[in-house]
């Protein structure tokens, strides 16, 4: 991997090494930098290992072998809720026999026992992602959109530095796509975090990433500032997936 | 999707259908009005309606509590560990009780529960002489829980497996503790499903009849189906058992409904995207781990108690036993006609669905398609030993009763699968027709060519998980042949029935052993393509 990655702070964000998952099939493995406050498109074909890489990050697949490290910390042995990850669906976020306010305040306490300040920190987190008054709804009435971002409310509320969504937009329209995309880029500017999102659509790469990596048979096979990840011609299944080869 | 000439054919035989079973159940429903007259009344008869009723309600109430209350433990560890080796075994074993006959269930209840059983054997040796009595409100509960306590975890099950993936992800992100977990997700999917299961085990008990027949039957213990047929059998007190009839149909009546009210629990659906995983299952290893052994326990006892005491028989000389020979012979004839009676019926029933369900339709064929889904589950309401109590009761003023007897219960026991077989057919027919519909009708591959090469071949497997189902439940049946036992009509329940009414236990668990095969056999189909089913979400 480039050694670039690490320029802007001393530790990366995430740092795979190597990280070794074996399914029956096929065995996966994984090594990268993450910089903090990157905002990393995850680009590559279906079952290349996109969404496996983020369950590594998260915790939710076991490695073989490896190391992942957070900030510096070996993350071995850490729950998913131990680690300062977030993570965002494409869809089923949010627990649908729950009100909107009650899904928001599940990231400050996880058995929902919220006194008024909480209750006040999650009106001002929707209020943040333009769903201000909309707490006591429930979720099946607001649309893809809208439950997306109270998904990310939720993660603002429990401002861990690292936000993963996989294929966060795979379920809006393209209007939305932009609205949300927009929003991404402002929150994750004003906290700091560092974002990783996959996706399937090369606008999404464009509007919001300021780094790309592109998985293939199980590894990350490049992963580049986004100019030069744009202008690659080396790979062909990128380069298919960038358009160029037509 | 169909031609108009096959359409019409349809309709035709659903109303062939609908009028059969509409006079098979009025004439039986005139014979009980006719013998009704001069009722025996009195403030002694009130008095013993009133006890029966009250006792039905009672061990159908307590035993729907302990069944759904323990259930949902078992249903929470059973979901929550995913990946212990046993695990696939134990949910198979929990559905086998579905398809064992009552009375082979019963045996192997008192194998264990009984006077000198496991349970009390060890709990002699503890020191304690007062033993667990198995007959009488105890065994019933017991029996009542071998039943229903693994269809309600079955049913809880499929409930907490449809609950998307991404939850469990995300109390794992969130770092939910197992408290918060039963609270903000398992508690509000079961709550949803309980009414639903609870209305229909309490059904099921309400009108159980084998069970109550061999560990009740006291006066203090008797169920109103129970009744009825002792009415019939040892009083011979028509009035008597057709006004208990009444109260039956007036009982069943208010529960259907009010089961309608509640909802039907939903079977497993297919759950969509990724695979389940639990990361809550590093917490509660032990409680889970007890729970989940205390269940199989309970549910595997029996059946093992079952398997040794028929291994353990004279089989060899039962094996040559003539009267065994002409029950066995007996009760497969009956199940094999009543199996396809069954699959006749339900057919038409079946096919016209999609027909009535166009909106052009006329309102005549919908209200033809109406009649045939509710008459098909005209049984739950008009028990079997009902219906056979009128069909007796005509029978005998004909003084036919033993040369009809078989054909009787035949269409009983046919009346009884109906329900079960239409759920097994309608799901798999409406996909089947809306896959093969048009491009049958199109290609011109039409009337009995269709059935040959589209229909059938297509439907292959749940026409045969049906009819085997149809078959084992005619098999194990009981209620419907104890009415007309005496007369010569003599099938493998009734046999049993006998032999351990006449304390030849050696011979009752041989001939249970054999029972409790072949309808675990015929009952395998269902339950495997239930777990493929669950397998391929």
């Amino acid at each position: 991997m480039p050694d670039h990655s690490t320029s802007r702070t001393g530790a990366p964000a995430i740092r795979l090494e190597a990280a070794t998952v074996q399914f029956e099939q096929k065995r996966l493995v994984f090594s990268c930098d993450i910089p903090t406050g990157a905002r990393v498109a995850v680009t590559g074909p279906s079952g290349s290992g996109k969404s496996t890489l983020f369950n590594v990050i998260a915790g939710f697949q076991p490695i073989r072998s490896g190391t992942v490290e957070i900030f510096g910390k070996d993350m071995a042995g850490r729950e998913p809720a131990e680690r300062p990850v977030s993570i965002i669906f494409q869809e089923n976020n949010l627990f649908a026999h729950l009100s909107v306010e009650q899904n928001v305040g599940l990231g400050i306490d996880p058995s929902l026992r919220l006194g008024a300040p909480e209750r006040q920190r999650v009106e001002h987190a929707l209020a943040r992602v333009g769903l201000g008054g909309y707490g006591r709804r429930k979720p099946g009435l607001l649309s893809g959109g809208e439950r997306q971002r109270v998904a990310l409310a939720r993660a603002l509320v429990r401002s861990r530095p690292i936000l993963l969504l996989d294929e966060p937009f795979a379920a809006l329209d393209p209007a939305m796509r932009a609205d949300m995309a927009g929003l991404l880029h402002d929150l994750a500017a004003e906290t700091g975090s560092t974002l990783m999102f996959i996706t399937h659509q090369l606008e999404d790469v464009r509007r919001l990433a300021d780094h790309a990596i592109f998985v293939d048979g199980g590894t990350i096979a490049l992963m580049e500032p986004i100019a030069s990840f744009l202008a690659n011609r080396e790979i062909p299944a990128l380069a298919r997936f960038l358009g160029i080869d037509r | 999707m169909y031609t108009t000439r096959e359409a019409s054919a349809i309709v035709r035989t659903g109303g062939v259908v609908l009028a059969s079973i509409l006079l098979f159940a009025g004439l039986s429903t005139a014979a009980l009005l006719f013998h009704a007259e001069g009722g025996a009344g009195g403030a002694l008869f009130d008095a013993y309606l009133f006890r029966v009723a009250r006792f039905t309600l009672l061990q159908a109430g307590l035993s729907t509590i302990l069944s759904v209350a323990l259930a949902i433990p078992v249903a929470r560890a059973l979901a929550r560990r995913r990946n212990f080796p046993a695990r696939n075994w134990i949910v198979r074993l929990s559905a086998l009780p579905l398809g064992l006959p009552a009375l082979v269930a019963t045996l192997g209840i008192v194998e264990v529960w009984g006077r000198r059983g496991v349970v009390n054997q060890a709990l002699a040796a503890l020191g304690l002489d007062n033993p667990v009595s198995v007959y009488g409100l105890a065994g019933i509960l017991i029996a009542h829980v071998f039943f229903n306590l693994p269809l309600a975890a079955r049913l809880l099950m499929a409930g907490l497996e449809r609950i998307p993936a991404e939850y469990w992800l995300t109390s794992a992100n969130l770092g939910m503790g197992s408290g918060a977990t039963f609270r903000l997700i398992e508690w509000p999917v079961m709550r949803g499903l309980l009414p639903g299961i609870a209305g229909l085990v309490f059904m099921l008990c309400a009108t159980s009849f084998t069970i109550v027949l061999t560990l009740g039957g006291g006066p203090a213990a008797t169920t109103i189906e129970v009744a009825i047929y002792q009415a019939l059998r040892f009083d011979f007190d028509p009035p008597r058992a057709v006004i208990l009839s009444v109260l039956q149909i007036l009982l069943t009546g208010t529960l259907l409904y009010l089961l309608r009210l509640l909802g039907t629990p939903a079977e497993e659906a297919p759950t969509a995207g990724r695979a389940v995983r639990r990361f809550d299952g590093r917490r509660g290893r032990l409680s889970d781990g007890l729970v989940i052994a205390a269940f199989t326990l309970f549910t595997a006892a029996p059946l093992l108690a079952v398997v040794m005491a028929g291994l353990a028989s004279d089989l060899p000389r039962l094996a040559s036993d003539p009267l065994l020979h002409r029950a066995l012979v007996t009760s497969l004839a009956i199940a094999l006609a009543s199996a396809t009676l069954c699959l006749a019926v339900a057919m038409p029933a079946v096919a016209i669905a999609p027909l009535a369900a166009a909106d052009s339709a006329p309102a005549a064929l919908k209200y033809l398609a109406g009649s045939l889904q509710a008459t098909s589950s005209l049984i739950l309401l008009v028990p079997p030993v009902v219906v056979a109590t009128g069909w007796f009761l005509m029978l005998r003023s004909f003084g036919e009763v033993g040369r009809f007897a078989p054909y009787v219960v035949i269409v009983i026991n046919a009346q009884m699968a109906l329900p079960f077989v239409m759920r097994v057919l309608q799901p798999a027919y409406r996909t089947h027709i809306a896959r093969t519909g048009r491009l049958a009708v199109s290609l011109g591959v039409t009337g009995l060519h269709r059935l040959r090469w589209i229909d059938l071949p297509a439907l292959k497997r749940p026409l045969l998980t049906a009819f085997a189902f149809a078959m084992a439940l005619s098999l194990g049946d009981l209620g419907a042949v104890a009415i007309f036992g005496a007369d010569g009509l003599v099938t493998l329940p009734w046999l049993l029935f006998s032999r351990m009414g006449s304390y030849r236990t050696a011979d009752a668990a041989g001939i249970a052993l054999l029972l409790g095969v072949i309808c675990l056999l015929l009952t395998l189909p269902s339950t495997a393509s239930g777990r493929t089913a669950k397998n391929d979400a």
